[in-house]
């Protein structure tokens, strides 16, 4: 019993991380293909790691749970570092863009300075 | 007390590391873990923001665990709105950078929901300025109305946020 829960959560996990992957592939611009590699990517490997702690002894799900708040935290830091990064040294959006709030505002904050 | 919270937490996250108690590591582990977390709370207690008095009353616990819920049963609805975006053939994305407004101060607090809009999937923190406001890139953009924008993306997990830190 406690194996096939475990088993389930796995292949849901996976199917998680395989969707991530496709849209890394599939996704025009540097900020979308960010989204499909940190957030799909964690939710699956949250999901492996909840499968881990169901199946995995005492000690093993008490650092696979300090793996999975590790993972939540710095993930989404990185994700947000690194669509700054790019958002201020000018990469180019996707051209189906609808507005770019943040690249507007600094720009008119370095005009002012100026 | 901030010193005695952080060095409870460092000795917590020292036994989860090294839990299997046996002849290996025995009870000297847990006696270098105690002088280890000692020393992190004595020298590092100042240098960690957020953590107050605040940390010892229960309803912020228990609305923390309500967020974590919560914030699991978001992340799963736009993880399958992605999933539809990515394996639809036409993709039908419209992304865009929309600006909101948190009306959180405190720093853990605004850590936490910025970190949350972004592990949501279909919104990004892109920048957060000193002045409340938070820059979003979003799958599929709705409105560009900063009201607007800030009811559909920031309202949800606002609210329970000011309960647990505010």
């Amino acid at each position: 019993m406690k194996e096939t829960i475990s088993h389930i959560f796995l292949f849901i996990g996976l199917l998680f991380d395989l969707l991530g992957c496709i849209g890394l592939v599939r996704f025009p611009d540097v900020y979308l293909r960010l989204m499909a590699a940190t957030k799909s990517v964690t939710l699956g490997t949250g999901l492996i790691l909840l499968s881990v702690v169901i199946a995995g002894s005492a000690p093993v799900a008490a650092k696979a749970v300090l793996v999975l708040l590790f993972i939540s935290v710095t993930s989404p830091t990185a994700a947000h570092a690194l669509a700054r990064a790019s958002s201020v040294s000018d990469i180019k959006m996707w051209e189906g863009t609808v507005c770019d709030k943040f690249t507007e505002d600094r720009k008119r904050k370095t005009n002012e300075k100026t | 007390m901030r010193r005695l919270i952080l060095g409870c937490m460092a000795f917590i996250m020292w036994l989860m590391l090294t839990w299997p108690f046996n002849s290996s590591v025995g009870y000297q582990g847990i006696f270098i873990g105690i002088i280890a977390s000692c020393f992190v709370a004595i020298f590092f207690g100042d240098y960690i923001p957020g953590i107050s008095e605040k940390f010892l009353e229960p309803q912020r616990w228990l609305w923390a665990i309500y967020y974590i819920f919560v914030f699991l049963w978001y992340c799963f609805l736009g993880n399958l709105d992605v999933a539809y975006r990515v394996l639809h053939p036409d993709m039908p994305i419209k992304p865009g950078i929309v600006k909101v407004r948190t009306k959180l101060n405190n720093l853990i607090g605004l850590t936490i929901l910025a970190n949350s809009i972004t592990l949501t999937p279909g919104t990004t923190t892109i920048e957060a300025t000193d002045d409340g406001y938070l820059y979003v890139h979003w799958i599929n953009v709705k409105t560009q109305d900063e009201q607007e924008a800030t009811e559909i993306i920031v309202k949800k997990f606002e609210e329970i946020l000011e309960r647990i830190f505010e």
